[in-house]
């Protein structure tokens, strides 16, 4: 197991490597580099030179690469243009607050998952029907879309829940808890529902299959429950592809993380990239991006183990 | 289409539907593919035939008819500027849609040039070339979107090219794959034998028996363009105004949610949906119809 996880930590450094290679290339070969782009329309020769002298970025463009580089491992993204303070610091507190949304959004979605199991056990009913329209219904609607409209429904038509920002009271304890809750739950519902919404037609289709297997029939003839016959075995095995999902889907829910969170003005990761981006704040545009390569890398190691640890096939060699 | 349909009356050869002819049938006979070309099809002509039949102001600002209720403002009343929004709808679907399809045959004509060389070249090159699309496939796309976009004055141009650059990887992932199990039979030894050239292979014999996968994946990726320019344009990363798009009609209606302005938020958002629907529901077809390991699979 140990040497399982230490040998896909390996092999996920040329991959970290590529990002930042990949990263740093898109940013430097534009005409202009940087400094244009900083400037934007008060460019003159004279000023891109200058930034580019006080940035580096007048160097041969594979030294400044292994500069950047050699900072990154040490931890040093740089200084923001915008904020004027470390990009780390910036990152730092906002990669929990996304963390907090993402992973939230996922036990949620993992928890009501199962509901495809069901539709499943109860193919072709009308539950199922109506489930199955919802799901492709959800699963067609953009992040950013649905946000808003859990916000016209909760934050406006029924004012019950905070439509905005991370907090509203200032101070300590249970209150300040709640009050941080409260203003997570439309966030995670939002990113719940998409995601859902894709699951569980995979685990209406896997639940399908193993209900026509062997051990199910052979579980039903040696007399067990139905309810022992669906949940302990049926179920348990449909869930395994949700795991494999999880690892696919963590891309996806950075991305839909990052609408979420302009959508209900949430100081997290995706937030903070999307202001760089606008305010062409590139020393915050690229560690977001190494930081978000490296968080999707580390969920999908997770998935993988995940997967070992649940289904004894698999072998780790 | 080419089957006889006469009754044979001996000494004549009826030939059989061939494969494809077999997959276009299952295709349609699929209730999905109606609805989603229907769906697609409607929301064609309410774009580009819809501005024909339908006049009203969509460009010049008129402040005093500016946020009106459906009724009073039209039949879907008019925005923080007094445009009828019925019209934006209409011109705001076409730049949406042009973009979107544009960048779907892109992205999956690029893809699939790449899967298909990666899977032939095989071996070394194979190596380099997918774990090129592993780095890619890592990245969450938006923020891979946005740090090009950001970079650039987007035009509808650039958008098409942007967007395939970012989204390319797991189409060419799927080729790959399908051409390297193609690659194994025993008629690409048989062409090879006859001394095709390396390109002939590629393109008269892989290509169009992986042209299943390709179809499949080009369908969701219009899908996935479309949420692509509306997500931008949302970010205000997108298609500058005055020409109106979806995302960013959604992203100006933001800010009057706490005025209840609905009839500004749901429009946009229901087309973007309804076009989303139709791709996956022709694209669910196609998949049934052309390869049935694909249903469900694509990311």
């Amino acid at each position: 197991m140990g040497r399982y996880i230490l040998r896909r930590l390996l092999q996920a450094i040329p991959v970290l490597l590529g990002i930042t290679l990949v990263s740093f290339l898109i940013v430097h070969l534009v005409p202009g580099g940087p400094a244009q782009a900083m400037l934007g329309p008060r460019a003159t020769p004279l000023r891109i030179e200058e930034i580019n002298r006080t940035l580096g970025l007048d160097k041969p463009l594979p030294v400044q690469y292994v500069i950047w580089l050699g900072q990154l491992l040490r931890g040093d993204f740089g200084t923001s243009y915008f904020y004027n303070q470390p990009v780390l610091t910036l990152i730092l507190v906002n990669t929990p607050r996304t963390l907090a949304v993402v992973g939230l959004g996922t036990i949620a979605s993992l928890l009501l998952s199962p509901i495809g199991a069901w539709q499943a056990y109860r193919r072709g009913s009308v539950g199922d029907h109506v489930i199955t329209v919802l799901s492709y219904f959800f699963y067609s609607m953009p992040f950013f879309w649905l946000g808003i409209i859990m916000i016209l429904i909760f934050g406006v038509w029924l004012p019950w829940f905070p439509s905005g920002g991370i907090t509203s009271v200032v101070g300590g304890g249970a209150a300040t808890f709640l009050d941080w809750a409260s203003h997570l739950v439309l966030p995670v519902a939002t990113i719940a529902i998409g995601t859902v919404a894709g699951w569980s037609r995979y685990v209406r289709s896997s639940m399908i299959d193993t209900l026509s297997l062997d051990f199910i029939r052979t579980g039903r003839a040696k007399g067990l429950s139905e309810t022992a016959v669906v949940l302990k075995h049926a179920l348990r095995n449909s869930l395994l592809p949700l795991i494999t999902l999880l690892g696919f889907s963590i891309p996806s829910l950075f991305s839909g993380a990052l609408f979420i969170e302009v959508v209900f003005n949430y100081p997290g990761l995706g937030l903070l990239f999307w202001d760089a981006t606008v305010q062409r704040d590139y020393p915050i545009v690229l560690g977001g991006v190494v930081v978000v390569g490296v968080l999707t890398i580390l969920g999908n190691l997770m998935a993988d183990v995940l997967y070992a640890v649940a289904d004894p096939r698999i072998r780790f060699d | 289409m080419a089957v006889s349909l006469h009754t044979p009356s001996g000494g004549e050869f009826i030939s059989d539907p061939t494969p494809g002819q077999r997959r276009w049938r299952t295709f349609w006979r699929s209730p999905l593919a109606w609805w989603g070309v229907g769906m697609f099809v409607a929301i064609l002509v309410f774009c580009f035939v819809g501005p024909l039949v339908y006049h009203s102001n969509a460009m010049t600002p008129d402040l005093r008819r500016a946020m009106l209720a459906p009724g009073p403002g039209g039949p879907l009343g008019t925005d923080d500027l007094g445009r009828s929004e019925l019209l934006r709808m209409m011109i705001g679907g076409q730049l949406s849609l042009e973009v979107a399809i544009a960048a779907g045959f892109a992205t999956t004509f690029f893809g699939a040039a790449y899967g298909l060389l990666s899977g032939f070249l095989g071996g070394l090159w194979d190596n380099i070339l997918m774990r090129i699309v592993d780095v890619l496939i890592a990245l969450p796309s938006i923020f891979l979107l946005l740090l090009v976009v950001s970079l650039f004055k987007p035009t509808p141009t650039l958008l098409v090219v942007v967007i395939a650059f970012t989204s390319w990887f797991s189409v060419a992932r799927l080729v790959r794959g399908e051409v390297l199990t193609l690659k194994r039979r025993e008629y690409i030894d048989a062409v090879r034998a006859i001394g095709a050239s390396s390109f002939r292979l590629m393109l008269r014999h892989l290509l169009p028996n992986a042209m299943g996968v390709v179809i499949v994946t080009a369908t969701f990726q219009i899908g996935y363009a479309i949420l692509s320019v509306a997500g931008l344009s949302f970010l205000g990363l997108g298609l500058p105004p005055p020409t109106p798009n979806w995302g960013q009609m959604l992203s100006s209606a933001m800010p009057y949610t706490f005025q209840n302005a609905w009839w500004l938020i749901y429009p946009p958002g229901i087309a973007i949906v309804l076009v989303e629907l139709a791709a996956n529901f022709v694209g669910d077809a196609l998949s049934e119809a052309f390869d049935p390991r694909l249903r469900e699979g694509h990311s």
